[in-house]
C-alpha cells in the first residue's frame, strides 16, 4: 500500500470516480498554483471498487471548488486544518461556469468566435442542466464527459 | 443603457408602456416625425432580411432620424475576418443605436456586451427574434382590444417555427390565453413547451387538421410548412393541403377572428382570403414598423 503523508491545511478530495483526477487536476487550475498536490490514482476502495484521490496543500481560503458540482457531486471534499478534517464541503452547482463546458451548437457565435469564453448558465439546478448563454444550447451535467 | 435580446426582457408593465406608445405612434405619427433628429440607427445585417431592414429604417425614418448600415456579411468587415465585438465597438462610433441580425445564436448579446449604444436583436439564427415577437403581440393587443383571454390557434411548423416558440413563451405571461397546437405529427410543438404549458396549468390542445378546431379559435397564427422538413414526399403531399388556409376553411371560422403571419407567405394562404376583413397579417406588418418606432424610442430614452 502507497503511503502519502498527510497535510497541514487543504483539500481531501476523496471519492473521485478512477480516472478523472487529473481532468480535476486541470480544471481546479492546480496546475498554475504553486503548492503541494497528491494525486493518487487507482486506490482501493470499498465502496467503488477503485478511485482516485486529491490532496492538495494550500490556503482553504484560495481555491475554489464549485466546480466539482458540476464535474462530479459525489466527491467528498474534506477540509484540513492543522492536520484534522475540520469540515466536510457541500457541493453546490455554481450560477455560472466558464469554459468547462464547450457549446456543441453549430450555429452558436462561440462556433466561429473562437476568443469568446464558453459561459454556461443554470437553468434547472433540480435536473442539473446548463444552458449556454449565447444560444441557450443544453448541455445536460450527466451528459458531458469530464 | 438597454439593449433588447429577448421578447422576455421586458416585463409586462413595460411592455405595456411600449405598447401604449406604438398606439399613440399610429395614431398621431406627426407628432413623434422629428423625435429622432440628429439620431442614427446602424443595421448591422450579416444576413439578408429584407423586410426585417427596412421596417427599422422605416421606422427610423419616420422618426426623423438617419440610417446607415450594410445589408449582408460580404459587404461588411466581418468578410475580413473582424469579430462582432470589434465591429459594435466602431459602429458606436458611428450611430446611436444599433439593430443587428446575425446567422449565429447570440452573436447580437455577444455586440451588446461591448457595445457603447443600445443594440436591438433584429434575429440571430434559429434562436430568438423579439422584434418580430413584440410585433405580434402590439398586432393581438391592438384589433383584438386585449393579451390574455383568447384561444389561439397556431398552425404549420410547430417544430422548428422561431416565431411560434417565442410567441407561446411571450403569451403564457398573460392571463386565460388557450393554445391549440395545429401541426402534422413530425411538426408537432416540442415536447419542452407542452411540458411547461402543463407545468404551468395552462390550457392545450394538439390536432391534425386546421378544421379540426376553426370555430373555437380567436386567433390564427399561420406559419409555412416547409417541403424539406419532412422525410418523404408522399407525407408532404398527403399533408400539406391541412395546413393551407382557403376561403373555405375561413368560413368555419368565427366573424371577429383574425389571421396573423410572420410572412413571408408562400401558400400556406391562399390569395382570396386576402381580402377577407380577418385576414390582419399585411396590417401585422404595419405594427412592426409602429412597435420598432416605439422601441427605437424608448432605448433611446426619448419617450
Amino acid at each position: 500500500m502507497l503511503n502519502v503523508g498527510k497535510i497541514e491545511e487543504g483539500f481531501v478530495l476523496d471519492h473521485i470516480e478512477a480516472g478523472k483526477s487529473l481532468s480535476i487536476y486541470h480544471h481546479l487550475k492546480l496546475d498554475k498554483l504553486d503548492c503541494t498536490v497528491a494525486i493518487i490514482k487507482n486506490a482501493r476502495s470499498n465502496k467503488m471498487g477503485k478511485k482516485d484521490i486529491l490532496k492538495v496543500e494550500c490556503d482553504i481560503n484560495t481555491l475554489n471548488l464549485d466546480i466539482l458540482a458540476v464535474i462530479d457531486h459525489n466527491i467528498t471534499v474534506n477540509v484540513i486544518k492543522d492536520g484534522e478534517i475540520v469540515d466536510k464541503k457541500e457541493l453546490v452547482l455554481p450560477q455560472e461556469i466558464h469554459n468547462v463546458i464547450k457549446c456543441k451548437n453549430p450555429r452558436c457565435i462561440t462556433s466561429i468566435e473562437q476568443e469568446l469564453p464558453h459561459i454556461f448558465v443554470l437553468a434547472d439546478e433540480e435536473k442539473e442542466i446548463y444552458r449556454c448563454k449565447y444560444c441557450e444550447e443544453k448541455a445536460s451535467r450527466s451528459a458531458t464527459q469530464w | 443603457m438597454r439593449h433588447l435580446m429577448n421578447p422576455l426582457d421586458f416585463t409586462v408593465e413595460e411592455l405595456e408602456k411600449l405598447f401604449d406608445l406604438a398606439n399613440d405612434i399610429e395614431a398621431n405619427p406627426a407628432k413623434y416625425a422629428h423625435a429622432c433628429e440628429g439620431k442614427k440607427l446602424a443595421t448591422c445585417f450579416y444576413e439578408p432580411s429584407t423586410r426585417t431592414r427596412l421596417s427599422f429604417e422605416a421606422a427610423m425614418l419616420n422618426l426623423g432620424g438617419q440610417v446607415l448600415g450594410f445589408s449582408d456579411a460580404s459587404s461588411s468587415s466581418a468578410a475580413k475576418g473582424e469579430s462582432v465585438s470589434d465591429t459594435i465597438r466602431i459602429v458606436s462610433c458611428y450611430a446611436d443605436i444599433c439593430a443587428m441580425r446575425h446567422p449565429k445564436e447570440g452573436a447580437p448579446m455577444v455586440a451588446a456586451s461591448r457595445s457603447g449604444i443600445p443594440v436591438i436583436n433584429a434575429g440571430d439564427g434559429g434562436h430568438q427574434h423579439p422584434t418580430q415577437t413584440l410585433t405580434d403581440l402590439l398586432t393581438i393587443r391592438s384589433l383584438k382590444g386585449r393579451l390574455g383571454d383568447f384561444t389561439i390557434g397556431l398552425c404549420g411548423d410547430l417544430k422548428f417555427g422561431r416565431t411560434v416558440h417565442s410567441l407561446i413563451n411571450a403569451l403564457i405571461r398573460y392571463p386565460d390565453i388557450r393554445f391549440i397546437f395545429i401541426s402534422p405529427p413530425e411538426l408537432k410543438v416540442p415536447d419542452y413547451i407542452t411540458d411547461m404549458l402543463t407545468e404551468r396549468n395552462i390550457a392545450y390542445e394538439e390536432v391534425i387538421r386546421l378544421e379540426d378546431c376553426m370555430p373555437n379559435l380567436d386567433l390564427l397564427y399561420m406559419t409555412r410548412v416547409q417541403k424539406e422538413r419532412f422525410f418523404n414526399e408522399e407525407d408532404y403531399v398527403r399533408l400539406k393541403d391541412f395546413y393551407i388556409l382557403d376561403k373555405n376553411k375561413l368560413s368555419a371560422a368565427m366573424d371577429d377572428m383574425l389571421v396573423l403571419h410572420p410572412l413571408p407567405r408562400v401558400n400556406e394562404i391562399s390569395v382570396e382570403v386576402d381580402d377577407d376583413p380577418r385576414a390582419v397579417y399585411f396590417k401585422q406588418a404595419q405594427y412592426g414598423v409602429y412597435v420598432r418606432m416605439a422601441l427605437i424610442l424608448t432605448l433611446l430614452e426619448l419617450a
